[in-house]
């Protein structure tokens, strides 16, 4: 039961400075995921709610307490590491007990805790094992039970699925998800694998360079991205992103393909943007969702394709720009063959050329 | 003209046989050989005299020999587990130095240059009753003002035997410990610091148990060691004064070489080497033990 609050907490190695003054408040129950490139701060920030950096400047709030001075042990934190961090020399039964072991606690309360915990995860057949002896997804698993015996007041997770395969990794995200509503703690994930981010936040936080970039809901990141970092980094295939000129209320793109600035945006006159498009607003003829009333339209080559199913991505050049497109309902498309493609100019977005803000009011 | 042709890969082995006959199995066969017999190394033709298993009776039986026996596998145990704490704790504050850690590593490594003669020499003019170190550092203390017989005494001597034992090869321990925590994965560490230990319980259940290992792997080098000590001993006491520090190979080097009576000797011996080989199966099944319960396989 506690809301963690982050007031200006800045991490520096030295002369170095990796997280430069953030400002983070998390309600109790929220699933909250840091997210951004490696080298962002995100894990740094994550260790310092946990105890395990010392904070150099600002503070960490747990529940009504101030945690800054206090070592891990003392803030009822529970973290899931990167590699599992496992005790080898125990059981599966001694590592989800350990915690509760340490803090005393009556034998018959430890394997009740243990069971039960044994049982949300189905490691119940796996309790006498070693670590060892189980594979990559069981000790994730073990790993998770360890952080939930004790319940405590928020879980950390520092990248806790990024050693698995694809397929597993798809499974114990919805592992994950599923234990934070049956739970209910606070939890703050920190990933730089942004589709975790999407599927399993509440809120996403976007870390670049020790700074917070933007803070919201997955559609609100996805939908109104505030810089061109954001826009391109959430989202899979990246947000498209082609250099152009405004003139008289139209955009210029690089190989002089003209059509109207996206409704809803106001620039002046000669400013240098950037145009975003997603590859679901950028679909050829016929291929497409049903068009909106702000279209316009191009002629592109298609240099390649990825077929996925029920839909296939194309790569073409766009103003000298590659360009990604969808095609629902795909047909087998040539490399070289041109198709006409509809731009859904209401989901489109500009960036300045050089700030790479959002110019969406 | 006939000629032998040997195999090629016997050819090629030879050079291997050889040595390993000159060296190993003909010393062995012989030693062996030579502990049934009444050889004394005065007279020669005595190896041919064949006594049956009578001086390893004689050996069994013989009060001195067991008294020796005891007192080695008291020095074992006494110095191996003052060298294993000493050495565990230099390691961990070691460890904890950052500036200055590789000066501080080789320094470590000192004791262990010194040959243990001369490291016996050392230790015997330092425990001296009358000229030693500790002498006149206590009688100048006014700690005391009689000459406390260090090397008279059995018990003093044995401590003394001890010291130096234990100054000449705590690094052992400590350089095998440094490079078990210098391996030690910082997760399951970081992990028990969120789990709520203490520093203490941290050590205790997570960083000793993978410093085991490391811990048997010393243990079983130091334990071959100490079940031959010979040179320390021999300098600062030859066994003496009246038997009262008498290891197993003081007494069989005194029996084989100064009584010339090689074939008892050679029979206590066997009997010694057996000591050696059980506490080097010992830590190596406690080893292994240790590995495989950190999932290190074996």
């Amino acid at each position: 039961m506690a809301d963690v609050v982050l007031k200006g907490v800045q991490k520096n190695f030295g002369a170095l400075a990796v997280v430069h003054a953030i400002d983070l408040s998390i309600v109790h129950g929220e699933f909250v995921v840091l997210v951004g490139p490696s080298g962002c701060g995100k894990s740094t920030t994550l260790r310092m709610i946990a105890g395990l950096e010392d904070i150099s400047g600002g503070t960490v709030q747990i529940g009504d307490r101030v945690v800054n001075d206090l070592p891990p042990r003392d803030r009822n934190i529970s973290m899931v590491f990167q590699n599992y961090a496992l005790y080898p020399h125990m059981t599966v039964r001694e590592n989800l007990g350990f915690s509760l072991h340490i803090a005393k606690r009556p034998k018959d309360e430890i394997d009740k805790a243990v069971a039960a915990a044994a049982e949300i995860l189905s490691l119940t057949p796996l309790l006498d094992r070693r670590p060892g002896q189980l594979s990559g997804g069981q000790r994730q698993r073990v790993a998770m039970g360890r952080a939930i015996v004790r319940h405590p007041d928020v879980f950390l997770f520092d990248e806790p699925l990024s050693n698995l395969d694809a397929k597993l990794r798809t499974q114990m995200r919805v592992e994950i998800k599923r234990l934070h509503q049956k739970v209910g703690t606070t939890i703050i994930y920190v990933t730089h694998d942004q589709v975790e981010a999407m599927t399993l936040a509440d809120r996403i936080v976007i870390m670049r360079d020790g700074h917070i970039v933007q803070i919201g809901t997955p559609l609100d990141v996805f939908e109104r991205p505030m810089n061109a970092f954001v826009a391109t980094f959430i989202g899979s295939p990246p947000m498209n992103l082609l250099p152009a000129t405004v003139h008289d209320g139209q955009l210029r793109l690089a190989d002089e393909t003209t059509m109207p600035v996206p409704p809803g945006i106001s620039v002046r006159n000669g400013r240098h943007v950037q145009f975003g498009v997603r590859a679901d607003n950028i679909m050829p003829d016929g291929h497409a969702m049903p068009p909106t009333a702000h279209m316009a339209h191009v002629d592109m080559p298609v240099t390649l394709t990825e077929p996925l199913g029920t839909e296939t991505l194309l790569f073409g050049t766009l103003a000298g720009t590659e360009v990604q497109a969808k095609m629902l309902n795909p047909r087998p498309v040539k490399p070289g063959e041109v198709l006409r493609f509809g731009i859904a100019l209401d989901k489109c977005h500009l960036f300045d050329a050089e700030t790479g803000a959002s110019l969406r009011a | 003209m006939y000629r032998m042709r040997l195999p090629p890969w016997l050819v090629l082995l030879m050079p291997a046989f050889v040595i390993l006959f000159a060296v190993v199995a003909i010393p062995l066969v012989l030693s062996l050989y030579s502990s049934f017999t009444a050889f004394q190394l005065t007279r020669p033709e005595s190896i041919t005299r064949w006594v049956g298993t009578f001086n390893y009776e004689k050996a069994l039986g013989d009060a001195n020999f067991w008294a020796a026996f005891g007192r080695t596998v008291l020095l074992l145990t006494v110095a191996l587990n003052l060298e294993m704490l000493l050495g565990l704790g230099l390691a961990l504050m070691v460890a904890k130095v950052t500036h200055g850690q590789r000066l501080l590593r080789t320094m470590m490594m000192f004791p262990m240059m010194f040959s243990p003669i001369l490291v016996g020499f050392q230790f015997k003019f330092i425990f001296n009753d009358n000229v030693g170190l500790l002498n006149n550092a206590l009688q100048s203390l006014g700690l005391t003002d009689v000459a406390i017989p260090w090397l008279v005494d059995g018990n003093l001597a044995f401590i003394a035997i001890v010291t130096a034992e234990v100054w000449t090869s705590t690094s052992v321990f400590a350089i095998l410990i440094l490079a078990g925590l210098f391996a030690i994965p910082q997760d399951p560490v970081e992990a028990a610091r969120v789990d709520g230990c203490t520093p203490f319980q941290t050590f205790r259940y997570v960083t000793l148990p993978f410093l085991m290992p490391f811990i048997y792997i010393a243990m079983a080098i130091r334990s071959l060691d100490v079940a031959r000590a010979y040179d320390i001993v021999q300098v600062m006491t030859a066994g003496g004064p009246a038997r009262r520090t008498e290891l197993l190979w003081t007494l069989i080097g005194r029996t084989g070489y100064v009584d010339a009576r090689m074939g008892y000797a050679n029979a206590m011996g066997y009997i010694a080497i057996l000591l050696s080989i059980v506490f080097t199966v010992y830590f190596f099944r406690k080893l292994s033990a240790a590995r495989t319960s950190l999932g290190m396989g074996d």
